[in-house]
């Protein structure tokens, strides 16, 4: 959405996307769990261009002190943007309206499953940092947190992830890439709870008929089952093939 | 934390009295250093350098801008520095801080005075010139972040392409060579604590040293210094800490790209 018109390419061509995918298809997802030195836990998500990188701290001192809760651990969340991530001009330094909207229903999706309770009067940090940016950062943002507070030690109610949805020449397509975000006609982020099945995090944009509502919840849904097992693979790892130093690769 | 660094300084005091450091380095040693660049596709051009367990990221962006009024034909050289909150405890997030601001700083001067990017070769029209945008993303923090910034800028300088430019405007995603350099800049930072100095402090170090002193050296000259905590330096120390420098700065040289 937003694109100019004038530049629009042909978004789908017998069944297959400007990148050669299926309607169903991810981008290639690759996670890598702890690969930072100080923070509690960490995670490092490609998804298509996109890079991401996730740290948790805590459950830790609430401060400021009356931010805290008698009864839980207060979440924080800081969805944030390289200036150097996008394709075009050199963007400011600092949050923005979006990464504060972002930073806000990332951190509500989190506070449903995190088992709070346990921690009265701590806060736990959940810091995103997008590094590289293709469209669906959001979505890779909270599959990258998830697997960060899983290695942190966070007890959790359910491994999360999340994957958008959109319409592309009158098709409803999993996970949409920067050029269908731009000129697609409609973007839809969900975060599932696969366990239970909830929706933790929903936003739309453009224009859907009820069909391609469901339609659209009933794709996100596959491609979150997908995501997860890449998530466990993840967290699997750091203990299967431990590490000393926890660098950032980036290949 | 006050109380914890009086006992690291003590003990760290102690140790470099009998010639020793915590983690049993030499006196003018450096951690394992690792650098690597040109990893990134959105950026111009990007590289990651780790010293020890500090890791940093620089990312390179060219964009078109108005020169500064007394410049009116010189590029723009930015600089910025963000210390992440997911990369120590020690970081909170807010406007900059004035450490990052120090760090940025530092890492701008060594580059600029050195004058290996020349900005003249940015002019692109009358009050049109291209800028260069260096942006440090501090991603882990175990001490010496100077020379870990330092470091990973210059790697991402010299991944970095020129883009391509019509009718006055970049064309994204596509290049016209690499960006030319006159050579390869880079920071010696020492610690010291009473009458000893070292190299690259690390954290520990850091929290119980008295003051750092900071050289940028290119292959002939000394191009930036600074010195940063409330401790003192003599003229002498200033001297030695530059030839050390000149010797550790063939090593550093050596791991980035060419």
């Amino acid at each position: 959405m937003g694109g100019n018109a004038a530049n629009k390419p042909e978004l789908l061509k017998n069944g297959k996307r400007v990148d050669g995918r299926r309607v169903d298809e991810l981008r290639p997802i690759k996670i890598v769990a702890r690969v930072l030195n100080d923070a509690d836990g960490s995670a490092y998500v490609e998804w298509g261009k996109n890079k991401i990188l996730a740290g948790v701290y805590g459950p830790s001192e609430c401060i400021p002190r009356h931010d805290q809760s008698l009864y839980r651990a207060i979440v924080k969340c800081r969805y944030n943007m390289a200036p150097f991530s996008g394709a075009e001009e050199h963007g400011r330094s600092g949050p923005n309206r979006r990464s504060k909207e972002l930073s806000k229903v990332i951190r509500e999706a989190f506070e449903n499953v995190i088992i709070a309770e346990s921690f009265p009067k701590t806060q736990i940090e959940v810091f995103i940092e997008v590094l590289q940016s293709d469209g669906g950062t959001r979505c890779a943002a909270v599959t990258a947190a998830a697997v960060a507070l899983a290695d942190a030690g966070i007890p959790m109610k359910d491994m999360i992830c999340a994957c958008a949805v959109g319409k592309i020449e009158g098709e409803v397509v999993v996970d949409l890439g920067k050029e269908e975000d731009n000129f697609g006609e409609s973007d839809m982020p969900i975060a599932f709870s696969p366990r239970t099945g909830d929706v933790l995090l929903f936003q739309m944009d453009g224009l859907l008929t009820k069909e391609e509502l469901a339609r659209g919840i009933e794709l996100a849904r596959g491609a979150s089952e997908k995501i997860r097992a890449i998530q466990f693979e993840a967290i699997k790892k750091v203990y299967e093939e431990p590490r000393e130093e926890r660098f950032l690769i980036i290949k | 934390m006050e109380s914890i660094n009086e006992i690291k300084r003590d003990t760290l005091s102690a140790l470099l009295a009998s010639g020793k450091r915590p983690d049993n380095r030499g006196m003018h040693d450096y951690r394992p250093i690792t650098v690597q660049s040109g990893m990134m596709q959105n950026p111009d051009g990007a590289a990651i350098a780790t010293i020890g367990k500090s890791q940093v990221m620089a990312g390179i962006k060219f964009d078109v801008a108005t020169p500064f009024p007394d410049r009116p034909t010189e590029g723009v050289l930015s600089t910025s520095a963000d210390l992440l909150p997911l990369a120590s405890h020690l970081f909170e997030t807010g406007p900059p801080s004035d450490e990052s601001i120090e760090l940025a700083r530092v890492v701008d001067r060594g580059i600029r005075s050195s004058n290996i990017i020349d900005l003249n070769s940015f002019f692109l029209a009358e009050a049109k010139v291209l800028a260069l945008y260096i942006d440090i993303f501090v991603l882990d923090h175990d001490g010496n972040l100077i020379d870990c910034s330092a470091l990973a800028a210059m790697a991402a300088l010299l991944s970095t392409r020129m883009p391509k430019i019509e009718g006055g405007k970049i064309i994204r995603g596509e290049f016209s060579g690499k960006l030319p350099l006159k050579g390869k800049v880079v920071t010696s930072t020492f610690g010291k604590l009473g009458e000893r100095y070292f190299l690259d402090p690390s954290l520990d170090e850091e929290a119980g040293m008295d003051c750092r002193l900071t050289l940028a050296t290119t292959e002939k000259h000394l191009c930036a210094g600074q010195k940063g905590g409330w401790g003192t330096v003599s003229e002498r120390d200033i001297m030695t800490m530059l030839d050390i420098a000149n010797e550790k700065a063939k090593e550093l040289r050596a791991l980035l790209p060419e």
